[in-house]
């Protein structure tokens, strides 16, 4: 192994520790945070970051770095959720699209460029403006509008491949369109795909929080990180910490899932490393 | 080139196409129809007789395809409905605050700009040298950080603590800094990556040596070649990235409460003043599609292969 992968595989790992070690914060955020993230306290309200409170107390006298913790899941885990959901989506279609190429690829391809001709999250917002807010149908609305860059790059790749010898040979061996689909080219490109994903994970965290921040995602007393950022602007005045600390560890998630990609980029495709 | 601008706007129409359809059906997406909205709105139980004949009135129960057309005739003629929030027709509301908006657009554009290409050729030319990992550790920074906290971070900073410029609002160039600093710098980071890397891409190429063999310094190479090569590359991306910048506006309008009508639209969602929000995203499809349209042009032009089939002609 030269040098240049093993410094690839040790920053891959890094990176993929880390992530993990953030999943796991927020799913044993119970176990783990010091107080109740729902609790108000009256004789604590506003208190800065200490001993007895390590980021501080909001206006209610709830601890935040409880409520950061507990929020891991309404931020980061639906973060996941939504990037699952439009990975498969976008990959599914965009590899139908290039696979079967016609009216399907047309009109697929049509409706992608459609829904690019808005400015990202402006129908996002639109979209949940209309069929309510919440938590499902951001999730929904999310969906929805953000499937077609995985659908565009999926679709380039099934191009590539698909002129293959072994795709010709599955075919001949009877295989339907949909199992070549299935066994023979998705896991293919799926690698490919995989610097994408781990980057929009990073953007679709950024998106929630844009959106709670706006108050279309979960209603308040959910401790969410871009929701807290919004109570904690009016709260500017006389306590800082309240803005900080959720903006703080959005940002660090970011940085770690972004790097991720990166470093799977490294590991695939090290001549490509001109970032 | 007739027949590129051809399929152009053959494309252009089609996108407009979608952009109406998608529009105007968000409000088959309503969990009650529109008629019922506004009897909800107006504190009255709904009576299903009056709704019927509410919804014969305004063409309510007419099929898809003829309630689209209907709507669409009024659109061209420039009619996108009624806001209920602000008592104005919705193109009024829009027109009237889109120069703020435009004012800030632009201002964010200018300083993305201003900010992005120098960085981005220091970083290219000291490629692997400090300047460059500086660089490339901001940009890195700015590409992750949400715009949103960035602003609220800039208010309390310069705002609140040092005192140096008012927090929100809409009046004078003062209040424009912040707001524009937020959308400048968070988008100029994403930016500055994409010229490193087209001038990274351009620097290794076989042309360079062969300059170099023939004695050119490397300020003139970077000058005279390196950047008008990168250029079409860049200018391509500009058109992309105003769609975040468009979607920005809209977030951090609503943070430094800068009346523009990316904040008119939030008022929309909250209030439920389905109109304006329609009428907000049919303007920004539009504004984006048109954007592109007019890189797309640039981009020909630039591109001497393009230009010289032109005059060839």
């Amino acid at each position: 192994m030269s040098s240049y992968r093993k410094k690839a595989w040790m920053r891959f790992s890094l990176f993929m520790f880390l992530a993990v070690l953030f999943v796991l914060f927020a799913l044993l955020a119970g176990f783990l945070a010091p107080k109740d993230p729902l609790t108000t306290d009256y004789g604590h309200m506003l208190e800065k970051p200490g001993a007895g409170h390590l980021f501080g107390t909001d206006q209610l006298g709830r601890d935040i770095f409880s409520r950061i913790l507990h929020g891991g899941r309404s931020s980061l885990l639906i973060a996941f959720a939504v990037t699952g959901i439009v990975a498969a989506v976008g990959i599914f279609l965009g590899t139908a699209a290039g696979y079967a190429g016609g009216i399907l690829d047309g009109v697929i391809m049509r409706i992608c460029d459609t829904l690019m001709a808005f400015p990202g999250i402006i129908f996002t917002v639109a979209l949940v403006s209309f069929i309510g807010t919440g938590l499902p149908n951001l999730i929904l609305a999310m969906s929805l509008t953000s499937w077609t860059g995985y659908a565009r790059i999926s679709r380039a790749l099934v191009l590539s491949v698909k002129n293959n010898v072994y795709i010709e040979q599955a075919r001949l061996g009877g295989a339907s369109g949909l199992r070549v689909l299935g066994v023979y080219i998705i896991p293919n490109i799926l690698p490919s795909l995989l610097v994408n994903i781990s980057q929009s994970i990073g953007s679709n965290l950024l998106t929630i929080s844009a959106l709670s921040l706006l108050g279309l995602g979960s209603p308040p007393p959910t401790p969410e990180w871009g929701l807290m950022l919004s109570e904690g602007k009016n709260f500017i005045y006389n306590a800082p910490w309240m803005l900080i600390f959720p903006g703080m560890v959005i940002l660090v998630c970011v940085v770690i899932f972004n790097l991720l990609g990166d470093s799977i980029q490294d590991l695939m495709n090290p001549r490509e490393n001109i970032y | 080139m007739g027949r590129q601008i051809g399929q152009r706007l053959i494309s252009l129409v089609i996108i407009l196409f979608g952009l109406s359809i998608l529009t105007f059906g968000l409000t088959f997406l309503l969990p009650s129809g529109p008629v019922e909205q506004v009897i909800e709105k107006m504190g009255i139980t709904p009576d299903p007789e009056v709704i019927a004949e509410l919804k014969h009135e305004y063409g309510f129960d007419q099929p898809f395809l003829v309630q689209y057309m209907n709507w669409l005739k009024g659109v061209v003629k420039g009619d996108l409905g009624f806001s209920v929030l602000n008592n104005d027709s919705v193109n009024a509301i829009l027109s009237r605050r889109l120069p703020n908006t435009v004012r800030l657009a632009s201002a964010s554009f200018a300083l993305m700009v201003l900010i992005a290409f120098p960085l981005g050729i220091l970083s290219a030319v000291f490629r692997n040298r400090t300047a460059d990992y500086i660089i490339r550790f901001m940009s890195f920074i700015g590409v992750s950080i949400p715009n949103f906290w960035f602003g609220m971070i800039l208010i309390w900073v310069l705002g609140v603590r040092l005192r140096l410029l008012p927090v929100s609002g809409s009046i004078g160039w003062k209040s424009l800094v912040m707001p524009a600093l937020t959308l400048g710098i968070t988008n100029s980071a994403y930016y500055v990556r994409r010229i490193r890397a087209v001038m990274s891409e351009q620097l290794s190429e076989e042309y360079i040596s062969g300059l170099r063999s023939r004695g050119l310094s490397d300020r003139r190479i970077i000058i005279a070649h390196v950047l008008p090569n990168s250029l079409l590359a860049v200018i391509t991306m500009l058109g992309m990235s105003f769609g975040s910048l468009l979607g920005g506006t809209m977030i951090v309008e609503t943070i430094f409460s800068w009346n523009g009508i990316g904040k008119a639209a939030m008022e929309a969602v909250t209030g439920r003043d389905y109109a304006l929000v329609q009428g907000y995203v049919l303007w920004m499809g539009c504004i984006y599609v048109l954007v592109n349209l007019l890189v797309d042009i640039i981009d020909q032009f630039l591109d001497p292969r393009i230009r010289r089939a032109m005059s060839n002609r």
